[in-house]
């Protein structure tokens, strides 16, 4: 697939595998929240109006943040 | 022997159960207070060890020499600090950073001995990330493993032996909830400063990659640890202890040797999460799928419904304000009567004379003015302290950060301003949590606008004055609906006025909402009860200080006047009065003519024409006036100023009924009508009448800018909407 695709674009309930981060800054955070390339993420829920939204990372725990924040978090 | 100098630092991640280890190691031996030189609140407590025999207590083997020699006595007990809940060392908001500028600074008073690092047993990689860090910076550590339930409930056993030989450091299972665990947790940390074991291999080696630099930073700071020498390369610009041409020195390193920190952060956290997964991995078996307890995904696809989760926090919010004004309204009510009883018994037990007055009109009605806030401040942090600890507070931040965002605020904000509720001065300090600094300018600058609990007193007196008790709709209130309708206004007006303030303030940083959701947990009772005691002690002793004070010499000014004129008051109010008038009249005449012409009398009559249009006369002015330093002294003014002379009538004992009984001497009618009751209630709304909200203002904005900006436009608007009230209703 020629597409780059990022947590943001994920289904609800659609599972993918961390690849790579295209923000630094953000890519610190979201390392030592435990985002690592690799792990599984899922898109557990959406909150109201469509943002944020909550991921679950490593099948362990949940992570909320804003669409522009998940679409940094290149996924394969 | 004692040795309470021996100190002991609590770390770990967010939602990581520390604050209920701090409880249980602590109970009601703690402290709240500042460290040093900077706002951060810090919370320590006294931490007992269970008496050990001398001779058993210290090592036999011969010494290994450390960089830090062994404390020569086995202490008996030690001063634990609680440090912020942190994901790293390297902070990302003002809270944070005070983590490091203890951890890097052995010079620094709360620079502990030993560190226990708590860890969420059901995240246990994430959590030994920052375990690492600490225990590379060279500190005694030790591992206290919580919420192995949680753990155990996601089909993952931990084996803490495995953890321990692995780690090269003590690791105890605990359970911070109900206390298991613990005691072992306090042997561990009283050996581990009698037996100090050498340096263990780091961790991660900064000078793996980074060597030469790391030499030079170590030599000229006389540094030993290479791991402490990388923190002064990558934060020196936040450590309060290094002074300019030390942090420039340091600026010429990372300058002469290419550093580049955004890469060495990726890479350090990159590289102790490979090397602990392994470690993991030997330690934590999967006897399952593992996945979030089913009942908090249950619980999140209610609360996080797009139409159901605004439903259930307008319920939790609505059954907040019912609670308290229909709960605590029956303990106020007691200590109100409690109080005028006090103060009847008092007048009448003890001699009469101007003692007597300054003992009941001044002081011990200004007392009672105090403690009748102490249920609803108990209510109001209790039942806040039960959202944050049930894990729904984050909820909330979730479905609340839209919305927020298009005032310009953050989902972050709705801590400070649902915390606003109880009282601006702690939401204020919760906005440190923020870390873009011109959301939380914002959140600052308009969470004093949210009904705090000083104002509940001043709406539950006027509101009784003038709505009557009804129910509505079957269950609600009429009085709780317009209680609530002034704390849905005073949202509004913050909301309002932090859109407004983002069209003229410009934004600096982007802002971000990275946010863990806990699982839902069912709040600790005990640990919900120290809270709600320590934020009711607080305010005993702080507010109630100023209080107290302000009453006291509000009784003297409204008992003396300038010369003689109160006694010529007196002559000529009796003069005036015809002989038919009955004594208890001819009193209260004599008793009102005299504090008119007293000091406050003046006071009152000289801000009169600029309240005159808002509809209130000069006994409103002399409270609006001290009710400037606190508004919870307007209801305190209140009671002295009509208690004074007031004495004399049997029934009238509680401050309702005696403004019930308050005359407007111009139109014969009772003083406090709808127009003026509602024009006040509108004031209080809005009005930011408190000195210690400015005072926190100033010291989280470092400059009087803020805070002036905040206390006129507060005070605008509170003066607008309470004269449109007037002017409609009359």
């Amino acid at each position: 697939m020629l597409a780059v695709r990022n947590v943001a674009d994920l289904k609800k309930g659609e599972s993918a595998v961390i690849k790579s981060f295209s923000d630094r800054a953000m890519s610190l955070k979201l390392l030592e929240m435990g985002c690592l390339p690799g792990c599984e993420v899922r898109l557990d829920a959406v909150a109201p109006f469509g943002d944020p939204i909550c991921v679950r990372v490593g099948g362990c725990y949940c992570l909320s943040l804003r669409r522009n924040e998940a679409a940094s978090i290149v996924v394969e | 022997m004692r040795s309470t100098s021996y100190k002991i630092a609590l770390i770990g991640n967010p939602n990581s159960g520390k604050s209920s280890l701090f409880n249980q190691l602590t109970g009601l031996r703690q402290k709240t207070g500042n460290f040093p030189g900077v706002t951060v609140d810090k919370k320590s407590g006294i931490m007992r060890f269970a008496s050990i025999p001398e001779a058993v207590a210290v090592p036999t083997e011969p010494e290994i020499t450390t960089d830090r020699p062994p404390s020569p006595v086995t202490p008996s007990e030690a001063i634990l600090i609680d440090l912020p809940g942190i994901y790293s060392i390297y902070p990302k908001s003002r809270d944070e950073q005070v983590v490091m500028d203890i951890l890097a600074n052995p010079r620094h008073p709360d620079y502990p001995d030993a560190v226990i690092v708590v860890a969420d047993a059901s995240n246990l990689q994430r959590n030994l990330l920052l375990f690492t860090e600490i225990a590379d910076l060279g500190l005694p550590t030790v591992l206290a493993l919580n919420m192995l339930d949680v753990a155990d409930s996601m089909n993952l056993r931990v084996n803490a032996v495995q953890l321990a030989m692995q780690l090269h450091v003590p690791v105890v299972k605990i359970n911070a909830r109900t206390g298991e665990g613990t005691e072992l947790l306090r042997d561990a940390v009283q050996r581990a400063s009698t037996i100090s074991l050498p340096q263990s291999a780091y961790f991660m080696d900064p000078s793996e990659e980074h060597e030469a630099l790391i030499e030079e930073t170590k030599k000229a700071f006389g540094l030993e640890n290479n791991y402490l020498a990388m923190q002064y390369v990558c934060q020196h610009e936040a450590f309060t202890f290094l002074d300019p041409s030390q942090r420039t020195q340091l600026d010429n390193l990372v300058a002469s040797h290419g550093f580049d920190k955004t890469d060495f952060l990726a890479y350090e956290t990159i590289t102790r999460y490979e090397r602990l997964r392994p470690l993991v991995q030997k330690a934590v078996t999967i006897v399952g799928e593992s996945d979030q307890p089913a009942w908090t995904r249950r619980l999140d696809k209610i609360l996080l419904h797009p139409f159901w989760g605004y439903v259930a926090f307008l319920g939790v919010l609505l059954v907040i304000f019912q609670a308290v004004f229909a709960w605590a309204q029956y303990p106020m009510d007691w200590l109100d009567l409690a109080t005028a009883q006090a103060i009847e018994w008092t007048k009448n037990t003890l001699p009469a004379g101007v003692l007597n007055d300054l003992l009941t009109d001044g002081l011990m009605a200004g007392i009672g003015g105090v403690i009748i806030f102490i249920p609803q401040i108990a209510f109001l942090f209790g039942l806040v302290g039960l959202l944050e600890e049930s894990g729904y507070m984050a909820r909330v931040m979730v479905i609340m950060d839209k919305l927020m965002r298009k005032f310009g605020l953050n989902g972050r904000s709705v801590v400070p301003l649902i915390s606003g509720v109880a009282c601006a001065v702690p939401a204020i300090m919760t906005t440190r949590s923020i870390n873009n600094a011109y959301e939380r300018l914002l959140t600052i600058l308009v969470t004093p606008l949210m009904s705090c609990s000083a104002r509940l007193p001043i709406y539950t007196i006027l509101i009784a004055l003038v709505v009557p008790d009804e129910t509505v709709l079957g269950v609600l209130n009429l009085q709780g609906l317009v209680l609530l309708g002034l704390y849905l206004l005073g949202l509004v007006g913050a909301l309002a006025s932090a859109w407004l303030f983002s069209l003229f303030i410009p934004r600096r940083e982007p802002s971000y909402f990275i946010l863990e959701m806990p699982t839902y947990k069912l709040p600790r009772w005990s640990h919900l009860g120290i809270m709600m005691f320590d934020s009711v002690k607080s305010f005993v002793l702080e507010a109630g200080k100023i209080i107290i004070a302000i009453s006291i010499v509000l009784w003297v000014l409204a008992s003396y006047g300038p010369g003689d004129s109160m006694e010529q008051a007196s002559e000529q109010a009796l003069s005036s009065l015809t002989e038919n008038v009955s004594p208890e009249a001819r009193e209260a005449t004599v008793a009102s003519a005299r504090l008119e012409s007293s000091y406050a009398g003046h006071f009152g009559r000289f801000i009169e024409p600029a309240i005159r249009p808002l509809g209130y006369d000069w006994k409103i002015g002399i409270a609006l006036i001290t009710s400037f330093a606190a508004r919870e002294v307007f209801v305190g003014t209140m009671s002295t100023i009509y208690s004074i002379g007031g004495d004399a009538s049997e029934d009238a004992v509680t401050i309702r009924q005696r403004l019930q009984k308050e005359r407007n001497p111009r139109t014969g009618g009772p003083m406090y009508t709808p127009a003026v009751s509602f024009s006040l209630l509108m004031f209080y709304v809005f009005a930011m009448m408190c000195m210690s909200t400015l005072a926190v203002v100033y010291r989280e904005t470092h400059g009087w800018k803020w805070p002036l900006v905040q206390l006129f436009y507060t005070m605008g608007l509170a003066y607008l909407s309470a004269w449109i009230t007037y002017q409609l209703l009359s």
